[in-house]
């Protein structure tokens, strides 16, 4: 069984931003994309572990502040021509309120 | 626009031609004012131009334009009259009668006339027809609504933008190059399109099943639907189109359908006329029909059992029955033909035959992370196919080696990766593979231009991509071509002799950014969504290309009234602190000229302690870097070191860096002015502006140079008579020391021309463009016309400099330490362990 737990309103999240918290020790990073949906990820590069809370977000996709790789949202893949992936977190809106799956490591 | 009110202008002119001056020469005439229509024109022209009086009927108002590029029209990506092909000039310049808007009704082969729909009936001594299509249109119930439009021709064009004004639904029936392209253009034009497909993959005639579903894939991604399988049972409506009803009971509304199933060669002329018709009207090797006056052309024949509907076979077909007229033997033997979606940013490339089967080898590569998709089909050691998704770079390669039946045998283990690969074992130099094509290689499909023609173009003077575009039409269409033409350039002029042209920012758009940048400030646009949908920017919001480099020419376009969108910048420039591989940030606070004081020295070594900041370091830059602080952590270093009334040092961002100065006159035996008082009126001066690209300076008291003067953006060299002033100087990994500008004599000249020289560097320069590559593009020539040689000019650069600095000196760091978005640095949630 998943728990859910509640993180907050889409009001809290930057449009084409990102905010992060940690969830069982793992940082996550909570993007809101142009079309107001929200994905979650761990919020580690999968090619040297950047922050990609702290990327552009574009499309359903971010560009990792360090070298630039861009990350699906939905998936967690790097797109592009390198290979790599991060965990999604689940995470459903429900009303007002973001829901996170909690912990991460069943979902991963 | 070039339109021929043709009805009302031309008057009949009897039953028996009787041409005004007896003209002794044989009248041609040709139905259809086409591409296929006017191209044999242009090819008879150019063989032999005083033999035949011409005169063109054509159906549509218009004159002869480039229907392929229909679809960039229905895109909003050009405008009509960037599709002409030929303009009136061009009639009136061969002595050609147009007769516009009033088709040909009849063919009365034994009077050798035609009749149009105005009456006028007109002789002929040779009959060239060139109807091309008719669309198809699938009898459903309904399908005569208004509301129900075909995509052939320019009327339909208008008559899908007056349908999309104001939005609502479309539904394109057709999941083909007609009906994708049609959906595409309909989407960016603010409309909700849902494709439906008979078939359950798109384009099953141009593509296997795995570039559909990719293709599929990509048009979802763009806000598309797209329903395969999807038999359409009937339009709805009630005197206009409401909505679609799908076999399976499914209805869509929609307010405009676009019907794309197919198309029909338009042969009813012929028919009637008693011409020998098959599925098209049916013409030898030089397109002659079963009447030896009467020659056909283009999608409305049939040639050897097979009917076309694409433009390369109708530039071949166009060069034999000309050939032929003037008594050359070039026999046609048929077209191979290649397809290319004219979607901006999807690559989509199919040649020839990949239906496989008996005797058949695929090669196949998939790159799943990039979204390629290469397939190539062999068949007795030779290309007969090929399909490219994502990755459509080398259809041109192997096309030709299809064409020329060549064997691959030798290649074959490469083949796949490509031309560059597979000739010289992917160290090959891309250039000497565009070298070592043939001279009739064809080069721009949509036009028909092959290599030998570019380079005659390019060698006739054509130095530039446009001058190509506009000389020989060579990747003025679909632009697919651009990069061998771009090649040809290089090959035949040197790279130094090539101009060059706009490439376009990234993939989100077709323009280029000194285009991007014009329309802006021309169209007075106001917001980065506002450039996005009236230059139809492909992706829903852009990409981390395109977005900082919009935010930055809006900025300089409209200072004080744009509102900075922090979502389109680099982190760095989003948390004024510079990011660091582990994901903490360092800190630089400014040192005006490398100057410092106790306090300030005070103020850092506390915040280092307080911090626990693992590393205080000197830069490169004569000021000092505090490193590893956390995100969280940085308002309250901002706070510390504003208290002690220290600045950011914009160490992270496109804009002034730091000022380096050498002790100068005040101390220095060499020194021969006061370089550390301009280094420090110069940062006052300067901090804060947003730039291309970083931006660095540096004044030296002497020729010595210590402060490294002449790597610098602008440098200024101190002499006794007064102050050299340099640009354009980069260390980094291409180093290149500074241009003289111009030599001052005082201070207030220094920080006038500097002031001046920084203005045209923002408003010229392309995003990331240093100084040093601006420069060399640009020619120091020019940055000198502008900042020195024109007094006013300069003035008035330095004014809009200033202006926009009034609103750019408020230090981001006091900002944020005053609260404004502090979202960005807490965590969302403080406790969710
Ligand atoms: C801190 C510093 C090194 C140091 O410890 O001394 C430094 C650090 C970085 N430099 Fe630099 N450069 C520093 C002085 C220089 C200098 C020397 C100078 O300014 O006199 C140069 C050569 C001069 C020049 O720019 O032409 C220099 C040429 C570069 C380049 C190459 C620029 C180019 O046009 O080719 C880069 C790469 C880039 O910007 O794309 C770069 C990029 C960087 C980056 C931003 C790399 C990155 O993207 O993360 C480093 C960030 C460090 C950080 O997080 O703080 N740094 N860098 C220096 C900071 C100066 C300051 O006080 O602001
Ligand atoms: C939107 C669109 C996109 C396309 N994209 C591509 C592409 O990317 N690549 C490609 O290779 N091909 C493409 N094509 C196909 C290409 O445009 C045709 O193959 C080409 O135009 C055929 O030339 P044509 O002269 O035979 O016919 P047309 O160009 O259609 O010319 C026929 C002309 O004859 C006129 N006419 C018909 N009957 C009469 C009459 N009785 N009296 C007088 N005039 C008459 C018609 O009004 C028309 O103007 C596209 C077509 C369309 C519609
Ligand atoms: S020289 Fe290279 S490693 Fe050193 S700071 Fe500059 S970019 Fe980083
Ligand atoms: S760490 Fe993300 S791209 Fe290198």
């Amino acid at each position: 069984m998943t728990d859910w737990i509640d993180i907050g309103t889409l009001a809290d999240l930057p449009l084409r931003g990102s905010r992060t918290l940690t969830l069982a020790g793992d940082p996550v990073a909570v993007f809101r994309t142009h079309d107001d949906r929200v994905f979650a990820l761990i919020d580690r590069c999968p090619h040297k572990g950047g922050p990609l809370s702290a990327g552009i977000v574009h499309g359903h996709a971010v560009a990792c502040p360090l070298h630039n790789l861009r990350i699906s949202l939905a998936t967690g893949a790097v797109l592009g021509e390198d290979a790599g992936c991060t965990p999604v977190v689940p995470v459903r809106v429900a009303g007002e309120r973001i829901l996170l799956a909690s912990p991460v490591r069943a979902a991963a | 626009m070039e339109f021929f009110e043709a009805t009302a202008t031309h008057v009949d002119d009897g039953p028996v031609p009787a041409p005004a001056s007896p003209d002794a020469r044989e009248h041609l005439v040709v139905i259809g004012n086409g591409m296929a229509g006017c191209r044999a024109v242009e090819e008879l022209l150019a063989r032999d131009g005083t033999r035949f009086r011409v005169t063109i009927f054509g159906a549509e108002p218009h004159v002869n334009y480039n229907r392929i590029m229909l679809s960039p029209v229905l895109a909003g990506e050009r405008t009509f009259q960037e599709i002409v092909i030929n303009d009136s000039g061009w009639y009136a310049q061969h002595g050609i009668e147009l007769v516009a808007g009033d088709p040909v009704v009849a063919i009365d082969r034994v009077a050798r006339t035609v009749t149009a729909r105005s009456g006028r009936v007109t002789g002929y001594d040779k009959l060239l027809i060139a109807t091309g299509s008719d669309p198809f249109i699938i009898p459903v119930p309904g399908h005569d609504l208004p509301g129900v439009i075909s995509f052939r021709d320019m009327a339909d064009v208008d008559a899908m933008l007056a349908a999309a004004a104001g939005g609502g639904e479309a539904v394109v029936i057709g999941g083909g190059l007609l009906g994708l392209e049609a959906a595409h253009g309909l989407t960016l034009r603010g409309m909700k399109v849902t494709v439906l497909h008979l078939m359950p993959t798109l384009m099953e005639r141009q593509l296997d099943e795995a570039a559909g579903w990719l293709l599929k894939s990509a048009l979802e991604a763009r806000g598309q639907t797209i329903l395969t399988g999807a038999d359409t049972a009937a339009i709805l409506g009630d005197g206009k189109v409401e909505g679609v009803q799908l076999k399976d009971g499914r209805v869509l509304p929609a307010k405009l359908v676009v019907m794309a199933v197919g198309i029909r060669p338009s042969v009813k002329l012929a028919r009637e006329a008693g011409l020998a018709v098959g599925r098209g009207i049916q013409v030898d090797d030089h397109m002659v029909t079963s009447d030896a006056d009467v020659l056909a052309v283009g999608e409305c024949v049939e040639h050897d059992g097979q009917c076309y509907g694409l433009v390369a076979p109708l530039w071949d077909m166009c060069r034999s029955l000309a050939d032929g007229l003037v008594g050359r033997t070039n026999p046609y033997r048929g077209s191979v033909t290649s397809t290319k979606l004219k979607v901006a940013g999807l690559d989509v490339f199919s040649a020839g035959d990949f239906s496989g089967g008996e005797g058949c080898e695929d090669i196949v590569l998939r790159d799943a992370a990039r979204g390629v998709y290469k397939r190539v089909v062999l068949k007795d050691d030779r290309i007969i196919g090929a399909v490219l998704f994502g990755d459509t770079g080398d259809g041109g390669w192997y096309f030709d080696l299809l064409k020329k039946g060549e064997r691959v045998a030798a290649i074959r283990d490469v083949l796949i990766y490509g031309q560059a690969f597979a000739s010289g074992g992917g160290l090959a130099d891309p250039k000497a593979a565009v070298a070592a094509l043939s001279d009739d290689a064809e080069i721009c499909g949509c036009n028909g231009v092959s290599k030998g023609q570019v380079v005659a173009s390019i060698a006739g003077g054509a130095c530039s991509l446009d001058a190509v575009r506009s000389g020989c039409k060579a990747s003025a269409s679909c632009g697919s071509c651009t990069g061998i033409v771009e090649t040809l350039l290089a090959l035949t002029l040197g790279e130094e002799g090539v101009q060059a042209g706009p490439k376009t920012m990234c993939k989100c758009t077709s323009y280029g950014h000194d285009e991007v940048r014009r329309a802006i400030v021309e169209q007075g646009m106001r917001a980065i969504p506002e450039v996005m949908q009236r230059l139809h920017w492909s992706t829903p919001d852009g990409c981390s290309s395109c977005r900082p480099a919009l935010n930055y020419y809006l900025l300089c376009a409209l200072p004080g009234e744009y509102v900075d969108d922090q979502q389109s910048r680099f982190v760095n420039e989003r948390l004024h602190a510079n990011i660091q591989k582990d994901g903490t940030y360092s800190v630089v606070p400014r040192m005006w000229g490398g100057v410092t004081t106790p306090t300030e020295l005070r103020a850092i070594a506390d915040v280092v302690e307080k911090y626990n900041a693992p590393m205080v370091k000197v830069t490169g830059g004569q000021r000092l870097d505090i490193f590893g602080i956390r995100k969280e952590d940085l308002p309250a270093v901002w706070a510390d070191l504003n208290a002690a009334g220290m600045v950011s040092g914009h160490a992270y961002a496109k804009a002034l860096r730091t000022v380096k100065t050498c002790v100068g006159s005040e101390w220095c035996r060499f020194g021969t002015q006061d370089s550390t008082g301009l280094g420090i009126k110069l940062e006052r001066g300067f901090w804060g502006s947003w730039m291309p690209h970083k931006f660095k300076m540096a004044v030296s008291g002497c020729p010595r140079n210590c402060a490294e003067a002449t790597i610098k953006d602008f440098g200024v060299v101190c002499v006794d008579s007064g102050y050299e002033l340099h640009v354009g100087g980069n260390g980094g990994i291409h180093v290149r020391a500074t241009d003289l500008l111009v030599k001052v004599t005082t201070e207030e000249e220094a920080m006038h021309t500097a002031a001046a020289f920084v203005q045209l560097y923002r408003e010229e320069a392309r995003y990331l463009e240093r100084t040093a590559p601006w420069i060399e593009r640009v020619g120091l020539g020019h940055v000198k016309a502008r900042v020195v040689e024109d007094e006013a000019g300069r003035d008035a650069l330095a004014a809009r400099f200033w202006h926009s600095q009034s609103f750019s000196q408020d230090d981001p760091w006091a900002e944020r330490v005053a609260g404004a978005d502090a979202g960005l640095h807490q965590p969302l949630l403080a406790a969710a362990e």
